[in-house]
Protein backbone atom coordinates (compact mmCIF):
# COMPACT_ATOMS: atom_id res chain seq x y z
CA UNK A 1 0.00 0.00 0.00
CA UNK A 2 1.61 3.62 -1.34
CA UNK A 3 0.58 6.44 0.84
CA UNK A 4 0.45 9.71 -1.34
CA UNK A 5 -0.65 13.45 -0.15
CA UNK A 6 -3.47 14.18 -2.54
CA UNK A 7 -4.57 17.24 -3.93
CA UNK A 8 -8.21 17.18 -5.18
CA UNK A 9 -8.65 20.61 -6.35
CA UNK A 10 -12.27 22.59 -6.69
CA UNK A 11 -12.94 20.65 -9.61
CA UNK A 12 -13.21 17.90 -8.15
CA UNK A 13 -15.44 18.37 -5.71
CA UNK A 14 -18.49 18.91 -7.83
CA UNK A 15 -18.46 19.67 -11.54
CA UNK A 16 -16.11 16.76 -12.07
CA UNK A 17 -16.90 14.53 -8.79
CA UNK A 18 -17.33 11.44 -11.20
CA UNK A 19 -13.55 12.01 -11.67
CA UNK A 20 -12.97 11.81 -7.83
CA UNK A 21 -15.65 9.02 -7.22
CA UNK A 22 -14.28 6.92 -10.13
CA UNK A 23 -10.46 7.26 -8.64
CA UNK A 24 -11.63 6.54 -5.31
CA UNK A 25 -13.53 3.17 -6.31
CA UNK A 26 -10.19 2.41 -7.68
CA UNK A 27 -8.59 2.61 -5.07
CA UNK A 28 -8.06 -0.63 -3.53
CA UNK A 29 -7.42 -2.07 -7.16
CA UNK A 30 -4.11 0.38 -6.89
CA UNK A 31 -3.31 -0.52 -3.80
CA UNK A 32 -2.83 3.02 -3.12
CA UNK A 33 -4.25 5.32 -0.12
CA UNK A 34 -4.36 8.86 -0.43
CA UNK A 35 -3.74 11.67 2.56
CA UNK A 36 -5.89 14.79 1.59
CA UNK A 37 -4.13 18.08 2.11
CA UNK A 38 -5.93 19.69 5.13
CA UNK A 39 -8.01 22.97 4.41
CA UNK A 40 -6.24 23.54 0.57
CA UNK A 41 -7.02 26.28 -1.40
CA UNK A 42 -7.74 26.81 -4.79
CA UNK A 43 -4.28 26.81 -7.17
CA UNK A 44 -5.56 29.75 -9.02
CA UNK A 45 -6.29 28.00 -12.32
CA UNK A 46 -5.31 30.34 -15.50
CA UNK A 47 -7.92 33.42 -14.19
CA UNK A 48 -5.50 34.05 -10.87
CA UNK A 49 -1.97 33.75 -12.64
CA UNK A 50 -4.01 36.23 -15.39
CA UNK A 51 -3.66 38.80 -13.57
CA UNK A 52 -1.85 38.68 -10.36
CA UNK A 53 1.60 36.10 -10.71
CA UNK A 54 2.76 37.00 -7.22
CA UNK A 55 -0.20 36.46 -5.20
CA UNK A 56 -0.82 33.46 -7.33
CA UNK A 57 2.41 31.69 -6.13
CA UNK A 58 1.60 32.73 -2.67
CA UNK A 59 -1.94 30.73 -3.11
CA UNK A 60 -0.10 27.82 -4.17
CA UNK A 61 2.72 28.66 -2.07
CA UNK A 62 0.12 27.85 1.01
CA UNK A 63 -0.57 24.92 -0.46
CA UNK A 64 2.42 23.52 -0.38
CA UNK A 65 3.50 24.72 2.63
CA UNK A 66 0.19 22.72 4.48
CA UNK A 67 0.87 19.46 2.37
CA UNK A 68 4.48 19.58 3.48
CA UNK A 69 3.78 20.22 7.50
CA UNK A 70 1.31 17.21 6.52
CA UNK A 71 4.11 14.86 4.70
CA UNK A 72 4.57 11.64 6.57
CA UNK A 73 5.97 9.16 4.98
CA UNK A 74 5.22 10.71 1.54
CA UNK A 75 6.94 13.29 0.21
CA UNK A 76 5.03 13.05 -2.94
CA UNK A 77 1.75 15.60 -3.72
CA UNK A 78 -0.61 14.30 -6.47
CA UNK A 79 -3.17 16.29 -8.37
CA UNK A 80 -6.06 14.62 -10.58
CA UNK A 81 -6.53 18.23 -12.66
CA UNK A 82 -3.60 19.11 -14.89
CA UNK A 83 -4.25 22.89 -14.14
CA UNK A 84 -3.67 22.18 -10.55
CA UNK A 85 -0.76 19.74 -10.89
CA UNK A 86 0.93 22.50 -13.01
CA UNK A 87 0.23 25.15 -10.88
CA UNK A 88 1.70 23.11 -7.63
CA UNK A 89 4.83 21.95 -9.69
CA UNK A 90 5.24 25.86 -11.60
CA UNK A 91 5.60 27.34 -8.09
CA UNK A 92 7.74 24.32 -6.06
CA UNK A 93 10.09 24.33 -9.50
CA UNK A 94 10.32 28.27 -9.38
CA UNK A 95 10.76 28.46 -6.02
CA UNK A 96 13.83 26.72 -6.32
CA UNK A 97 15.16 28.73 -9.32
CA UNK A 98 14.48 32.29 -8.79
CA UNK A 99 15.63 33.57 -5.26
CA UNK A 100 13.86 36.81 -5.28
CA UNK A 101 10.59 35.22 -5.69
CA UNK A 102 11.32 32.53 -2.60
CA UNK A 103 11.84 36.03 -0.57
CA UNK A 104 8.62 37.47 -1.64
CA UNK A 105 6.71 33.87 -1.28
CA UNK A 106 8.73 33.29 1.88
CA UNK A 107 7.84 36.87 3.48
CA UNK A 108 3.85 36.60 2.03
CA UNK A 109 3.74 32.81 3.85
CA UNK A 110 5.41 34.21 7.05
CA UNK A 111 2.41 36.71 7.84
CA UNK A 112 -0.26 33.54 8.11
CA UNK A 113 2.64 31.28 9.97
CA UNK A 114 3.69 29.09 7.05
CA UNK A 115 6.68 28.39 5.33
CA UNK A 116 7.58 25.93 2.53
CA UNK A 117 11.12 23.97 1.72
CA UNK A 118 11.91 24.66 -2.09
CA UNK A 119 12.40 20.50 -3.07
CA UNK A 120 10.76 19.33 -0.21
CA UNK A 121 7.89 18.04 -2.20
CA UNK A 122 7.79 15.81 -5.22
CA UNK A 123 4.62 17.12 -7.41
CA UNK A 124 2.96 14.56 -10.18
CA UNK A 125 -0.24 14.06 -11.96
CA UNK A 126 -2.36 10.95 -11.24
CA UNK A 127 -1.83 9.69 -14.30
CA UNK A 128 2.16 9.44 -13.79
CA UNK A 129 1.68 7.31 -10.49
CA UNK A 130 -0.98 4.96 -12.01
CA UNK A 131 0.82 4.56 -15.19
CA UNK A 132 4.46 4.33 -13.09
CA UNK A 133 3.90 3.19 -9.76
CA UNK A 134 0.97 1.08 -9.91
CA UNK A 135 2.35 0.36 -13.63
CA UNK A 136 0.80 -1.99 -15.98
CA UNK A 137 1.45 -5.10 -15.10
CA UNK A 138 -0.98 -5.06 -12.28
CA UNK A 139 -3.39 -2.99 -13.77
CA UNK A 140 -3.89 -5.85 -16.25
CA UNK A 141 -4.10 -8.60 -13.84
CA UNK A 142 -6.86 -6.85 -12.24
CA UNK A 143 -9.22 -6.57 -15.38
CA UNK A 144 -12.23 -8.43 -15.14
CA UNK A 145 -14.28 -6.54 -18.33
CA UNK A 146 -11.60 -5.82 -20.71
CA UNK A 147 -12.58 -3.03 -22.98
CA UNK A 148 -12.30 -5.10 -25.75
CA UNK A 149 -13.81 -3.82 -29.21
CA UNK A 150 -14.13 0.36 -27.53
CA UNK A 151 -12.45 2.86 -29.89
CA UNK A 152 -10.99 5.39 -27.74
CA UNK A 153 -9.16 8.64 -28.40
CA UNK A 154 -6.70 9.09 -25.44
CA UNK A 155 -6.92 12.42 -24.97
CA UNK A 156 -4.26 14.78 -22.50
CA UNK A 157 -4.71 18.28 -23.64
CA UNK A 158 -2.16 20.61 -22.48
CA UNK A 159 -0.91 21.26 -18.91
CA UNK A 160 -0.03 17.88 -18.06
CA UNK A 161 2.53 17.49 -20.67
CA UNK A 162 3.68 20.95 -21.02
CA UNK A 163 5.68 22.48 -19.79
CA UNK A 164 6.84 19.24 -18.45
CA UNK A 165 9.80 20.46 -16.90
CA UNK A 166 10.83 17.27 -14.99
CA UNK A 167 10.33 15.39 -18.90
CA UNK A 168 8.17 12.89 -17.07
CA UNK A 169 6.09 11.94 -20.27
CA UNK A 170 9.06 12.15 -22.79
CA UNK A 171 7.42 14.30 -25.08
CA UNK A 172 5.11 17.42 -24.63
CA UNK A 173 3.54 16.78 -27.94
CA UNK A 174 3.35 12.93 -28.55
CA UNK A 175 3.01 11.36 -25.19
CA UNK A 176 1.77 7.78 -25.00
CA UNK A 177 1.24 7.04 -21.16
CA UNK A 178 -2.50 7.02 -21.10
CA UNK A 179 -2.63 5.12 -24.74
CA UNK A 180 -0.59 2.48 -22.90
CA UNK A 181 -2.76 2.27 -20.08
CA UNK A 182 -6.04 2.21 -22.41
CA UNK A 183 -4.44 -0.77 -24.58
CA UNK A 184 -3.74 -2.60 -21.19
CA UNK A 185 -7.43 -2.40 -20.32
CA UNK A 186 -8.17 -4.08 -23.48
CA UNK A 187 -9.38 -0.93 -25.42
CA UNK A 188 -8.86 -0.62 -29.29
CA UNK A 189 -6.80 2.88 -28.98
CA UNK A 190 -6.68 5.53 -32.08
CA UNK A 191 -3.65 6.78 -32.83
CA UNK A 192 -5.06 10.58 -32.22
CA UNK A 193 -3.57 13.15 -33.80
CA UNK A 194 -4.86 16.33 -31.71
CA UNK A 195 -3.68 13.89 -28.31
CA UNK A 196 -2.20 17.37 -27.09
CA UNK A 197 -3.83 19.99 -28.57
CA UNK A 198 -5.95 22.59 -26.65
CA UNK A 199 -9.43 22.24 -24.92
CA UNK A 200 -9.76 26.13 -25.18
CA UNK A 201 -9.42 25.89 -21.37
CA UNK A 202 -11.46 29.10 -20.26
CA UNK A 203 -12.33 30.73 -23.90
CA UNK A 204 -15.88 28.84 -23.93
CA UNK A 205 -16.34 31.49 -20.94
CA UNK A 206 -15.17 34.49 -22.35
CA UNK A 207 -14.77 34.13 -26.47
CA UNK A 208 -16.97 31.17 -27.01
CA UNK A 209 -16.47 31.43 -31.03
CA UNK A 210 -12.79 30.53 -30.38
CA UNK A 211 -13.72 27.94 -28.36
CA UNK A 212 -16.22 26.21 -30.41
CA UNK A 213 -13.62 25.99 -33.27
CA UNK A 214 -10.80 24.48 -30.82
CA UNK A 215 -13.43 22.25 -29.60
CA UNK A 216 -14.52 20.94 -32.77
CA UNK A 217 -11.05 20.38 -34.35
CA UNK A 218 -10.56 17.79 -31.31
CA UNK A 219 -13.97 15.96 -31.62
CA UNK A 220 -13.79 16.07 -35.36
CA UNK A 221 -10.54 14.71 -35.23
CA UNK A 222 -11.77 11.64 -32.78
CA UNK A 223 -14.70 11.14 -34.86
CA UNK A 224 -12.36 10.99 -38.35
CA UNK A 225 -11.36 8.01 -36.60
CA UNK A 226 -14.14 6.02 -35.83
CA UNK A 227 -13.70 6.97 -32.27
CA UNK A 228 -16.68 5.68 -29.67
CA UNK A 229 -15.57 8.11 -26.49
CA UNK A 230 -12.75 10.01 -25.76
CA UNK A 231 -10.88 9.82 -22.95
CA UNK A 232 -9.22 12.49 -20.54
CA UNK A 233 -7.26 12.89 -17.30
CA UNK A 234 -8.50 16.85 -16.77
CA UNK A 235 -11.73 18.33 -15.31
CA UNK A 236 -11.51 21.13 -17.51
CA UNK A 237 -11.16 19.31 -21.14
CA UNK A 238 -14.26 17.16 -19.64
CA UNK A 239 -15.84 20.13 -19.24
CA UNK A 240 -15.49 21.78 -22.25
CA UNK A 241 -15.76 18.82 -24.63
CA UNK A 242 -18.76 17.28 -22.74
CA UNK A 243 -20.76 20.10 -21.84
CA UNK A 244 -19.96 22.81 -24.87
CA UNK A 245 -20.15 19.98 -27.14
CA UNK A 246 -24.03 20.97 -28.26
CA UNK A 247 -23.17 24.56 -28.21
CA UNK A 248 -20.46 23.60 -30.47
CA UNK A 249 -22.59 21.49 -32.83
CA UNK A 250 -24.95 24.48 -33.32
CA UNK A 251 -22.84 26.85 -33.68
CA UNK A 252 -20.41 24.90 -36.16
CA UNK A 253 -23.73 23.20 -37.60
CA UNK A 254 -22.22 19.41 -36.76
CA UNK A 255 -23.98 17.01 -35.19
CA UNK A 256 -21.15 15.17 -33.33
CA UNK A 257 -22.07 12.84 -30.44
CA UNK A 258 -18.83 12.30 -28.56
CA UNK A 259 -19.14 10.88 -24.94
CA UNK A 260 -15.90 12.08 -22.82
CA UNK A 261 -15.20 10.03 -19.67
CA UNK A 262 -12.39 10.35 -17.09
CA UNK A 263 -9.25 7.51 -17.22
CA UNK A 264 -10.20 6.54 -13.70
CA UNK A 265 -14.02 5.53 -14.99
CA UNK A 266 -12.40 4.01 -17.81
CA UNK A 267 -10.34 1.78 -14.94
CA UNK A 268 -13.38 1.09 -12.86
CA UNK A 269 -15.17 0.33 -15.92
CA UNK A 270 -12.61 -2.44 -16.41
CA UNK A 271 -12.50 -3.60 -13.15
CA UNK A 272 -15.83 -4.43 -12.87
CA UNK A 273 -17.66 -1.80 -10.95
CA UNK A 274 -21.12 -0.41 -11.27
CA UNK A 275 -20.91 2.45 -13.86
CA UNK A 276 -23.21 4.35 -11.32
CA UNK A 277 -20.52 3.90 -8.85
CA UNK A 278 -18.05 5.85 -11.15
CA UNK A 279 -19.70 8.82 -11.64
CA UNK A 280 -20.80 8.02 -15.01
CA UNK A 281 -23.97 9.50 -16.15
CA UNK A 282 -23.27 12.86 -14.97
CA UNK A 283 -22.44 13.23 -18.86
CA UNK A 284 -24.20 15.52 -20.85
CA UNK A 285 -23.20 13.38 -24.04
CA UNK A 286 -24.69 10.10 -23.26
CA UNK A 287 -21.80 7.79 -23.02
CA UNK A 288 -24.72 4.98 -23.19
CA UNK A 289 -24.49 3.77 -26.81
CA UNK A 290 -20.37 3.80 -26.53
CA UNK A 291 -20.59 1.66 -23.44
CA UNK A 292 -23.07 -1.07 -24.56
CA UNK A 293 -20.32 -2.31 -26.81
CA UNK A 294 -18.66 -3.46 -24.05
CA UNK A 295 -21.80 -5.26 -22.02
CA UNK A 296 -22.26 -2.24 -19.86
CA UNK A 297 -25.74 -1.06 -19.87
CA UNK A 298 -26.56 2.43 -18.16
CA UNK A 299 -29.86 2.91 -16.42
CA UNK A 300 -32.12 5.55 -18.90
CA UNK A 301 -31.28 8.85 -17.76
CA UNK A 302 -34.23 11.60 -17.27
CA UNK A 303 -34.29 13.48 -19.65
CA UNK A 304 -31.31 12.11 -21.89
CA UNK A 305 -30.79 13.88 -25.17
CA UNK A 306 -31.58 11.83 -28.14
CA UNK A 307 -28.43 11.87 -30.88
CA UNK A 308 -30.16 13.41 -33.65
CA UNK A 309 -29.20 11.56 -36.83
CA UNK A 310 -25.99 12.05 -38.32
CA UNK A 311 -26.15 13.93 -41.29
CA UNK A 312 -23.82 13.36 -44.74
CA UNK A 313 -21.64 16.43 -45.15
CA UNK A 314 -21.39 17.24 -48.64
CA UNK A 315 -18.22 17.05 -50.27
CA UNK A 316 -17.44 19.84 -51.74
CA UNK A 317 -14.03 21.17 -53.26
CA UNK A 318 -11.33 18.74 -55.01
CA UNK A 319 -11.31 14.70 -53.69
CA UNK A 320 -8.21 14.80 -51.23
CA UNK A 321 -6.16 11.60 -50.44
CA UNK A 322 -7.48 10.02 -47.15
CA UNK A 323 -5.03 8.79 -44.62
CA UNK A 324 -5.81 5.24 -42.70
CA UNK A 325 -6.77 5.38 -39.46
CA UNK A 326 -3.37 3.32 -38.64
CA UNK A 327 -5.86 0.93 -37.05
CA UNK A 328 -6.07 -1.39 -39.52
CA UNK B 1 19.21 39.27 -14.32
CA UNK B 2 22.70 40.70 -13.17
CA UNK B 3 22.84 43.00 -16.07
CA UNK B 4 19.38 44.20 -15.45
CA UNK B 5 20.57 45.20 -11.68
CA UNK B 6 23.58 47.13 -12.99
CA UNK B 7 21.41 49.15 -15.37
CA UNK B 8 19.57 50.22 -12.43
CA UNK B 9 22.52 50.95 -10.41
CA UNK B 10 24.35 53.62 -12.68
CA UNK B 11 20.78 55.07 -12.86
CA UNK B 12 19.88 54.68 -16.43
CA UNK B 13 16.31 54.21 -17.02
CA UNK B 14 15.25 50.65 -17.24
CA UNK B 15 13.94 49.46 -20.14
CA UNK B 16 10.25 48.01 -20.79
CA UNK B 17 11.63 45.09 -22.49
CA UNK B 18 13.69 44.80 -18.41
CA UNK B 19 10.60 45.70 -16.79
CA UNK B 20 8.02 43.52 -18.34
CA UNK B 21 11.49 40.38 -17.39
CA UNK B 22 11.42 41.68 -14.24
CA UNK B 23 8.09 41.37 -13.39
CA UNK B 24 7.30 37.83 -14.52
CA UNK B 25 8.50 35.56 -11.36
CA UNK B 26 11.16 32.74 -12.81
CA UNK B 27 13.60 32.72 -15.31
CA UNK B 28 11.97 34.01 -18.31
CA UNK B 29 14.69 34.95 -21.05
CA UNK B 30 12.37 37.07 -22.65
CA UNK B 31 15.60 39.06 -23.21
CA UNK B 32 16.74 36.03 -25.30
CA UNK B 33 14.06 35.92 -28.35
CA UNK B 34 15.88 35.50 -31.92
CA UNK B 35 12.28 36.35 -33.72
CA UNK B 36 12.20 33.00 -35.05
CA UNK B 37 8.02 33.13 -35.01
CA UNK B 38 7.66 29.18 -33.77
CA UNK B 39 5.73 30.77 -30.87
CA UNK B 40 2.89 32.39 -33.33
CA UNK B 41 3.35 29.28 -35.83
CA UNK B 42 2.47 26.67 -32.47
CA UNK B 43 -0.51 28.73 -31.25
CA UNK B 44 -4.22 27.65 -31.82
CA UNK B 45 -5.36 31.09 -31.23
CA UNK B 46 -2.74 32.93 -33.30
CA UNK B 47 -5.28 33.71 -36.13
CA UNK B 48 -7.86 35.91 -33.65
CA UNK B 49 -4.81 37.77 -32.12
CA UNK B 50 -3.54 41.67 -33.14
CA UNK B 51 -0.30 40.56 -32.91
CA UNK B 52 1.86 36.98 -32.60
CA UNK B 53 3.75 36.90 -29.59
CA UNK B 54 6.92 36.86 -31.90
CA UNK B 55 5.48 40.78 -33.30
CA UNK B 56 4.67 41.55 -29.41
CA UNK B 57 8.30 40.74 -28.37
CA UNK B 58 9.56 42.72 -31.15
CA UNK B 59 7.24 45.68 -30.04
CA UNK B 60 8.64 45.43 -26.24
CA UNK B 61 12.03 45.30 -27.26
CA UNK B 62 11.20 48.73 -29.75
CA UNK B 63 9.17 50.54 -26.01
CA UNK B 64 5.70 50.35 -27.59
CA UNK B 65 4.34 50.45 -24.10
CA UNK B 66 0.48 51.38 -24.96
CA UNK B 67 0.22 49.59 -28.26
CA UNK B 68 1.75 46.57 -26.67
CA UNK B 69 -0.87 46.92 -23.50
CA UNK B 70 -3.99 47.63 -25.92
CA UNK B 71 -3.01 44.27 -28.20
CA UNK B 72 -5.78 41.69 -27.60
CA UNK B 73 -2.73 39.34 -27.60
CA UNK B 74 -2.26 37.92 -24.37
CA UNK B 75 -5.80 37.85 -23.99
CA UNK B 76 -6.14 35.14 -26.43
CA UNK B 77 -3.66 33.38 -24.89
CA UNK B 78 -5.20 29.75 -23.78
CA UNK B 79 -2.30 28.22 -21.77
CA UNK B 80 -1.75 25.35 -23.94
CA UNK B 81 1.95 25.89 -23.70
CA UNK B 82 2.70 25.20 -26.47
CA UNK B 83 5.14 28.01 -28.02
CA UNK B 84 7.02 27.32 -24.14
CA UNK B 85 8.24 24.13 -25.16
CA UNK B 86 8.88 24.92 -28.77
CA UNK B 87 10.56 27.83 -28.43
CA UNK B 88 14.32 27.41 -29.28
CA UNK B 89 15.25 30.01 -26.95
CA UNK B 90 12.85 28.50 -23.82
CA UNK B 91 11.33 32.12 -23.28
CA UNK B 92 8.56 31.12 -20.41
CA UNK B 93 5.88 32.67 -23.04
CA UNK B 94 2.80 31.90 -21.02
CA UNK B 95 4.12 33.15 -18.34
CA UNK B 96 4.82 36.62 -20.11
CA UNK B 97 1.46 36.85 -21.36
CA UNK B 98 0.38 36.90 -17.44
CA UNK B 99 2.63 39.52 -16.84
CA UNK B 100 1.13 41.97 -19.74
CA UNK B 101 -2.19 41.08 -18.98
CA UNK B 102 -1.51 42.23 -15.47
CA UNK B 103 0.12 45.34 -16.96
CA UNK B 104 -2.74 45.96 -19.13
CA UNK B 105 -5.21 45.91 -16.28
CA UNK B 106 -2.73 47.97 -13.82
CA UNK B 107 -2.59 50.35 -17.16
CA UNK B 108 -6.23 50.65 -17.28
CA UNK B 109 -6.46 49.02 -20.09
CA UNK B 110 -8.79 46.03 -21.07
CA UNK B 111 -10.72 47.06 -17.61
CA UNK B 112 -14.33 46.73 -18.67
CA UNK B 113 -13.44 43.61 -20.88
CA UNK B 114 -15.10 40.69 -20.55
CA UNK B 115 -11.64 38.73 -20.36
CA UNK B 116 -10.21 40.90 -17.97
CA UNK B 117 -13.72 41.39 -15.77
CA UNK B 118 -13.75 37.19 -15.72
CA UNK B 119 -9.93 36.89 -14.25
CA UNK B 120 -11.00 39.61 -11.64
CA UNK B 121 -14.09 38.18 -10.35
CA UNK B 122 -12.46 34.44 -10.01
CA UNK B 123 -9.70 36.36 -7.99
CA UNK B 124 -12.40 37.64 -6.09
CA UNK B 125 -14.32 34.71 -5.24
CA UNK B 126 -10.44 32.83 -4.50
CA UNK B 127 -10.04 36.00 -2.12
CA UNK B 128 -13.66 35.48 -0.62
CA UNK B 129 -13.55 31.97 0.07
CA UNK B 130 -10.39 29.89 -0.73
CA UNK B 131 -12.27 27.90 -3.23
CA UNK B 132 -13.37 28.87 -6.92
CA UNK B 133 -17.26 29.15 -7.27
CA UNK B 134 -18.39 28.76 -10.40
CA UNK B 135 -21.95 29.38 -10.62
CA UNK B 136 -21.41 32.65 -8.97
CA UNK B 137 -18.71 33.42 -11.43
CA UNK B 138 -21.08 32.69 -14.36
CA UNK B 139 -23.70 34.00 -13.28
CA UNK B 140 -22.03 37.38 -12.48
CA UNK B 141 -20.01 37.03 -15.95
CA UNK B 142 -23.79 36.56 -18.02
CA UNK B 143 -25.46 39.13 -15.97
CA UNK B 144 -22.81 41.73 -16.68
CA UNK B 145 -21.79 41.13 -20.13
CA UNK B 146 -24.26 39.18 -22.10
CA UNK B 147 -28.12 39.44 -20.27
CA UNK B 148 -29.77 38.43 -23.52
CA UNK B 149 -27.79 35.90 -23.58
CA UNK B 150 -28.66 34.47 -20.36
CA UNK B 151 -31.58 32.43 -21.38
CA UNK B 152 -29.74 29.58 -23.48
CA UNK B 153 -26.89 29.74 -21.23
CA UNK B 154 -28.96 29.39 -17.87
CA UNK B 155 -30.31 25.92 -19.83
CA UNK B 156 -26.95 24.75 -19.75
CA UNK B 157 -26.61 25.95 -16.36
CA UNK B 158 -29.86 24.41 -15.38
CA UNK B 159 -28.07 20.64 -17.31
CA UNK B 160 -25.26 21.30 -14.61
CA UNK B 161 -27.22 21.24 -11.76
CA UNK B 162 -29.45 18.34 -12.50
CA UNK B 163 -25.97 16.39 -13.04
CA UNK B 164 -25.25 17.61 -9.66
CA UNK B 165 -22.05 19.07 -11.53
CA UNK B 166 -22.49 22.70 -9.90
CA UNK B 167 -22.64 23.73 -6.03
CA UNK B 168 -25.50 26.20 -5.37
CA UNK B 169 -23.31 27.93 -2.89
CA UNK B 170 -19.09 28.75 -2.44
CA UNK B 171 -16.99 26.10 -0.59
CA UNK B 172 -15.29 28.07 2.34
CA UNK B 173 -12.02 26.87 3.55
CA UNK B 174 -11.53 26.67 7.34
CA UNK B 175 -8.60 28.85 7.90
CA UNK B 176 -9.46 31.65 5.41
CA UNK B 177 -7.91 34.18 7.86
CA UNK B 178 -4.94 32.59 7.46
CA UNK B 179 -4.76 32.62 3.59
CA UNK B 180 -6.39 36.43 3.20
CA UNK B 181 -3.12 37.54 5.13
CA UNK B 182 -1.32 35.75 3.11
CA UNK B 183 -2.52 37.23 0.52
CA UNK B 184 -2.22 40.95 1.15
CA UNK B 185 0.60 40.67 2.00
CA UNK B 186 1.87 39.10 -1.43
CA UNK B 187 -0.35 41.58 -2.78
CA UNK B 188 1.05 44.47 -1.11
CA UNK B 189 4.87 42.92 -2.61
CA UNK B 190 3.01 42.99 -6.28
CA UNK B 191 2.39 46.25 -5.91
CA UNK B 192 5.72 47.28 -4.90
CA UNK B 193 7.52 45.70 -7.85
CA UNK B 194 4.55 46.94 -10.13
Amino acid sequence: MTKYLFYPGCSMQKNARSYLDSLMAIRPELDITFDEVDDWNCCGATEYWSVHQVKAHALVGRNLALAEQQANGSNTLVAGCSACYLNLAKTANYLEEDNLLREKIDDALAVGGLHFTPGSLDIRHLLDIVFNDVGLEKIRSKVVRPLTGLRVAPYYGCMIVRPDRENRYGNPEYPTALDKLLEALGATVIDFPQKTHCCSGHMTQISPEVAYELLHRLISGADRYNADLMVTLCPMCQLNLDAYQGDMNTFMDTDYHMPCLYFTQMMGLAFGHDPKELGIGKEFVDAGPALAKIGVELPEAEERPKPRPRRKKKEEGLPMPRMGDGNE
Amino acid sequence: MSAMLNEEKNGAPISYMAEVSRATPGNCRLEMCIQCGTCGGSCPSADDMDHTPRQLFAMIRADMRDAVLASNTPWHCVSCYYCTVRCPQEIHITDIMYTLKSMAVAAGQYKKSVDADFSESFVGYVDEYGRSFELGLATRMYLRHSPLSIVKTASMGLGMLTRDRLDFSPQRIKNLDQLQSILKRAGEIEEAIA
